[in-house]
């Protein structure tokens, strides 16, 4: 909502102090996006007068257009813009005019043509917001007059305010007056209605037949009409509100609309049928809209229609074509009513005609505020049409549905301390609360609650105002958050982080160290990227309503996010490509048990470009360490998407704690990636969620440790881990170290064997092994490799 | 020869074999030439040993004493300068050797960098830290919700008009319009009442959704954190006190922080806050405002017993402006060439 100081004036002595101003109604919360100055004077500019125009063969984009600046002497300029016509009057911005956006005026012109001044549009001059070409200025101005003195325009303020959802009495000048009024100590006064005397009576019928969604309709016939341009004061406060100035009818109606926050819809009536019928439009029907668009309606939408039944418009939204006010119209037929508000809303939508109209009704506007909006509409097209009647008996319906004038809300004062933390008497709060019109109508005690409870009477205009907390907020506004103080408060909770919080940490500070940057990929993936990762993509979630279709499947698994970035790093020749993300995935298929949502959990994934399983491993054996808990290493099953041959599942009991190894090749291939990709991929959910186990402290043996390497011959098909598992059983509580430190591939072996050389060490808590005892346990690391074929080398 | 003579040569000849003893130390060539020196000086029957015996055969106490002594002094004074002549050949030694142990470190310097967090972690944890250090706690929950959580509960029921304004992305699953992604880190709130009890001093960081076409300020994948406060006796002040101590915590303690009236539909009163940086300038930060009546008994929380506050904001903007990154697309597209500047 735009707010001219000027126009505000008009409402109540609040003065130019624009500063000041702005401060108060951002405090109201009616937030001030933006201060705008206009109609500033801008010296040098004068009228003139189009004499001809003219194309210049070189010249695509402007013409030449000659002026007569009150001099009688024909000047020459050149222009970009081509909507005037010769007699047309226009401002010109003479040689050395300093512009409001610093530029200068200069003779120089183009194709070797001086142009002897510029033709400005309104928005050049600062006088408007938006134009096209050039500004068409009234007839009648003296030739070469000052501009601005000609015009008589006087320098204004413009208050862009963004009003709430909650605050529809604002989108009208009289609410924020009146709001800001109270504030500031200033008397305000709704505008002056029509004073002359009704005509006689012409009523027209008006039929309800949704009595819900049409709670009130005034149809007053208002005859004498002249139509033509608004005065020049009309048309410049619309232009400096954002609107564009149509004829006197559409003015006067869109001015009250803004002063009053009531939008009114003149018809031209002698294009109406006998009389008005409000009902919903039924499936197929169509409507031709002023916009000049035929709407195909619903069964939902709101229409007016002539006695005939045949539909002029669409309640709230926009009316229709075919009784549209022309040059001709003699006798207008005024609507005012009061539309439900989320019936507007649903057809606005559906048809994306959100119109400043319709925007008000889904706010809500004042249902008693009609018979003020009818006879200011009056008034102002009085201004340009001295004999309008106004006539008597106009219909106005209204039915059980209209929200009543005023609506009774119970205020406990003990609530107001208790939300707000001020102590406020019943009299300081009743005096806040009138200055907004808020009227007390009781004050009782409740030894109950300790508190008196006020009876307040809310005005219609503040329909969002229906509840207690909605009193103590107009309190808070109105005494000012500002003086509510500031108090910090005892936490009564430890702060901290939780064990699963603390362990995410932990590993992420872990990734870290190891050299892994963090990527955040989009979660929504493309049909066909899962399977072009190698995994499944049946039963996935789809977005209903994705932005793209590129962007409509929730990821199942972290690689295809990472494998894309991937690819993209590649692409610009990155080195040493490292990147993890920690993020949650959508796993297909599945259901939360307790809520029945798609089943969601957290996920870490680790990839390292032209990396193989080796450093997938050591990424998993020390997050493992941080963890505190380790997994056995499954290469038996095959997890979709890795290297069938160099990839293990992480199992740890019955659960699956993740995958370790190298990408599928089919996959890169996939991916346009030519070299190998080291991955772990870890269900943190399962990781994070254990409670680290607090470790009991062991004495340090104080007995000599034996230290001996023993080198097997293992047959290919007995994985080294089988190995170490047999060997860890055979020592004992006495092993108390083991290593693999030595594989050998090569001459010297069984076929289809490798070598692998352990060093062992043992040592027992509480004595030195003999000699006897060492070689025995030796032969038992012997006996249980040889049980796997694992034999010992020379 | 007279006994006076005796202890005349035998002086003499000590002296003489200290003297070549010393001279032969002085001259010797190596460690090792030192140490066979050594092992020859300390021989049984090496010259300055032999004096031992002869001085058997000198009568007088008197004269054997003053021998001893002379050898005694010669013996210790052949010690010592065995010693610092060994200890000058290994310190030229270690010397040699360090001469030639030069090493060019800058070959050395290898670039193994430690990984770069993410700046929207990086932001979202130092937010976290402050907040703990105010007594706060961090709750957590689902990106895939329930239009309950995430409207109904918070005072948005099925046709409130405020639903339209949050661009919500639905998913195909159960009825339509059911399930949705989180459109904001709200519906967290409702699950820490529920499953909490109060008092509640929670803040909740989070990914949320929004079906906005991605520019240089949006995305529709992007971060939020939300605080909520749940106790007896918690006012409007204790809101503007904890904002305004995070203010300062976060951003320094030049900064200070307004609270100015706005609209939410699940808080009321409703502010917007903004905060002051030293040279005076205002920038918006996010809303807040008291717990709705409403929104409490939602969460199964008696508004007549506890009131509460609640406030949010966007990280990712915060994470854009600390940087000066000039478009919120880069934050996202993985590029190491910008992750790695972090």
């Amino acid at each position: 909502m735009k707010i001219l100081n000027s126009w505000l004036n008009e409402f109540g002595a609040f003065g130019d102090d624009n500063e000041k101003l702005a401060e108060a109604m951002t405090n109201l919360g009616l937030a001030v996006e933006s201060t705008s100055k206009v109609g500033t004077p801008v010296k040098g500019v004068v009228v003139a007068k189009v004499l001809r125009t003219e194309r210049h063969p070189d010249a695509e984009k402007v013409h030449r257009v000659y002026v007569d600046a009150g001099d009688g002497k024909e000047l020459h300029v050149w222009c970009g813009a081509f909507n005037m016509k010769p007699g047309d009057l226009i401002p010109l911005a003479t040689l050395g005019t300093v512009m409001p956006d610093g530029r200068i005026i200069t003779p120089r012109g183009i194709l070797g043509i001086e142009s002897h001044g510029m033709l400005c549009s309104g928005t050049e001059l600062g006088l408007t917001a938006d134009s096209d070409g050039i500004m068409i200025l009234p007839s009648g101005l003296k030739l070469g007059a000052d501009l601005f003195d000609a015009l008589k325009i006087a320098s204004d303020c413009v208050f862009d305010l963004d009003v709430t959802r909650n605050r529809p009495d604002c989108n009208g000048y009289l609410g924020v007056a009146r709001d800001l009024g109270a504030h500031l100590g200033v008397k305000v006064s709704p505008p002056q209605g029509d004073k002359a005397k009704k005509g006689p009576a012409r009523k027209l019928k008006v039929t309800i037949t949704d009595k819900k969604r049409c709670a009130r309709y005034n149809m007053t016939v208002i005859s004498g009409v002249v139509v033509g341009d608004s005065p020049s004061w009309v048309a410049r406060r619309l232009s400096n509100s954002g609107m564009r100035p149509i004829n006197n009818v559409v003015d006067a109606s869109n001015l009250v609309m803004l002063e009053l926050n009531q939008p009114t819809h003149a018809f031209d009536a002698d294009k109406v049928n006998n009389g008005f019928k409000i009902r919903c439009a039924r499936h197929g029907e169509t409507l031709l809209t002023l916009d000049g668009q035929v709407r195909d309606l619903e069964s939902g939408d709101l229409l007016i229609c002539d006695g005939k039944d045949t539909p002029i418009g669409l309640a709230g939204v926009m009316g229709g074509a075919s009784t549209e006010i022309g040059a001709n119209t003699k006798t207008v037929a005024l609507e005012t009513a009061w539309f439900e508000s989320s019936g507007v809303a649903r057809t606005a939508t559906r048809l994306g005609l959100k119109s400043e109209a319709s925007m008000r009704f889904e706010r809500g506007v004042d249902p008693h505020g009609i018979d003020l909006a009818v006879s200011r509409f009056a008034a102002l097209l009085r201004e340009s049409c001295p004999n309008l009647v106004v006539h008597s008996a106009a219909t106005d319906v209204k039915e059980k549905t209209l929200p009543p004038k005023q609506k009774i809300v119970a205020l406990r004062s003990s609530q107001v301390t208790r939300i707000l933390g001020v102590k406020l008497s019943t009299k300081a709060i009743s005096a806040m609360l009138a200055k907004i019109g808020f009227i007390t109508k009781s004050t009782s005690s409740s030894k109950l609650s300790n508190s008196a409870i006020l009876k307040i009477a809310v005005p219609s205009w503040r329909p969002d105002c229906e509840t207690e907390i909605d009193i103590v907020e107009e309190i808070a506004r109105h005494y000012g958050y500002q003086n509510l103080g500031k108090v910090v408060p005892q936490s009564t909770m430890h702060g901290r982080l939780s064990s699963i919080q603390q362990r995410r940490r932990d590993i992420r500070e872990l990734v870290l160290s190891m050299g892994l940057s963090e990527a955040m990929p989009n979660p929504f993936l493309a049909p066909g990227d899962l399977i072009k990762s190698g995994l499944p993509e049946d039963n996935v979630i789809r977005l209903a309503n994705p932005l793209v279709y590129e962007e409509s499947v929730l990821r199942t698994s972290l690689r295809p996010g990472l494998l894309k970035a991937i690819n993209f790093n590649l692409s610009h020749r990155a080195s040493n490509i490292l990147l993890f993300e920690l993020g949650h995935v959508y796993p297909a298929g599945q259901q939360d048990s307790v809520e029945g949502l798609p089943a969601e959990y957290e996920s870490l994934c680790l990839v390292g470009v032209g990396e193989s399983s080796a450093l997938a491993l050591d990424w998993w054996s020390q997050i493992s360490s941080v963890m505190g808990f380790g997994a056995q290493l499954d290469q038996a099953g095959v997890e979709p998407g890795y290297h069938p041959k160099r990839s293990a599942i992480l199992r740890r009991g019955k659960q699956v704690l993740g995958c370790v190894g190298e990408i599928d090749p089919r996959v890169l291939a996939q991916h346009q990636i030519n070299t190998s990709v080291a991955c772990l991929e870890l269900n943190l959910s399962i990781l994070l969620a254990e409670t680290p186990r607090v470790v009991v402290a062991k004495p340090v043996s104080r007995f000599p440790r034996s230290d001996f390497d023993l080198a097997f011959s293992v047959p290919n098909s007995q994985s080294a881990g089988s190995v170490i598992k047999a060997l860890r059983q055979a020592g004992g509580a006495e092993l108390v170290d083991l290593a693999l430190f030595d594989i050998y591939r090569g001459a010297g072996l069984p076929k289809d064997s490798r070598s692998l050389t352990f060093r062992l060490c043992i040592q027992a808590a509480d004595r030195t092994l003999t000699d006897a005892e060492v070689t025995a346990i030796r032969q038992k690391f012997l006996d249980a490799a040889a049980k796997l074929g694992a034999r010992l080398r020379d | 020869m007279s006994e006076q003579n005796l202890v005349g040569s035998m002086t003499a000849a000590i002296n003489e074999a200290k003297k070549s003893a010393m001279l032969a130390i002085r001259s010797a060539a190596d460690l090792a030439g030192l140490r066979a020196l050594s092992a020859d000086l300390n021989k049984k029957d090496s010259l300055l040993n032999s004096f031992k015996s002869e001085m058997g055969k000198l009568p007088s106490v008197e004269d054997k004493r003053s021998i001893g002594q002379l050898l005694n002094a010669a013996a210790t004074e052949i010690a010592a300068a065995l010693e610092s002549r060994t200890r000058e050949f290994v310190d030229s030694e270690i010397s040699a050797r360090i001469e030639s142990e030069s090493l060019d470190l800058t070959e050395l310097l290898v670039q193994r960098r430690r990984g770069h967090s993410h700046i929207v972690t990086q932001a979202t944890q130092r937010l976290e830290d402050v907040f703990i250090g105010l007594g706060f706690q961090i709750a957590e929950g689902p990106e895939v919700e329930t239009d309950f959580h995430n409207f109904e509960a918070l005072n948005m029921p099925k046709s409130h008009p405020a639903r339209s304004e949050f661009d919500t992305m639905f998913l195909e699953y159960g009825e339509p319009n059911s399930v949705l992604l989180r459109t904001h880190t709200s519906p967290v709130q409702i699950r820490v009442m529920k499953s909490w009890k109060p008092p509640i001093y929670a803040i909740m960081p989070g990914r949320v959704f929004r079906r906005d076409t991605p520019d240089a300020t949006h995305m529709p994948v992007f971060h939020q954190i939300e605080g909520l406060v749940i106790d007896r006796g918690i006012t409007f002040a204790h809101l503007a006190g904890t904002i305004e101590s995070f203010t300062k915590a976060f951003f320094g303690s030049e900064f200070t922080s307004r609270l100015r009236p706005s609209f939410f539909p699940f808080t009321e009163p409703s502010a917007e806050f903004d905060i002051r940086r030293e040279d005076g300038e205002w920038i918006e930060l996010g809303g807040c405002g008291m717990v709705h009546p409403n929104v409490l008994v939602s969460g199964g929380i008696d508004p007549e017993e506890f009131s509460g506050f609640a406030f949010g904001f966007g990280i990712d903007r915060m994470a854009k402006e600390r940087h000066k990154v000039e478009d919120i697309r880069e934050m996202y597209a993985n590029d190491l060439r910008f992750l790695r500047q972090f």
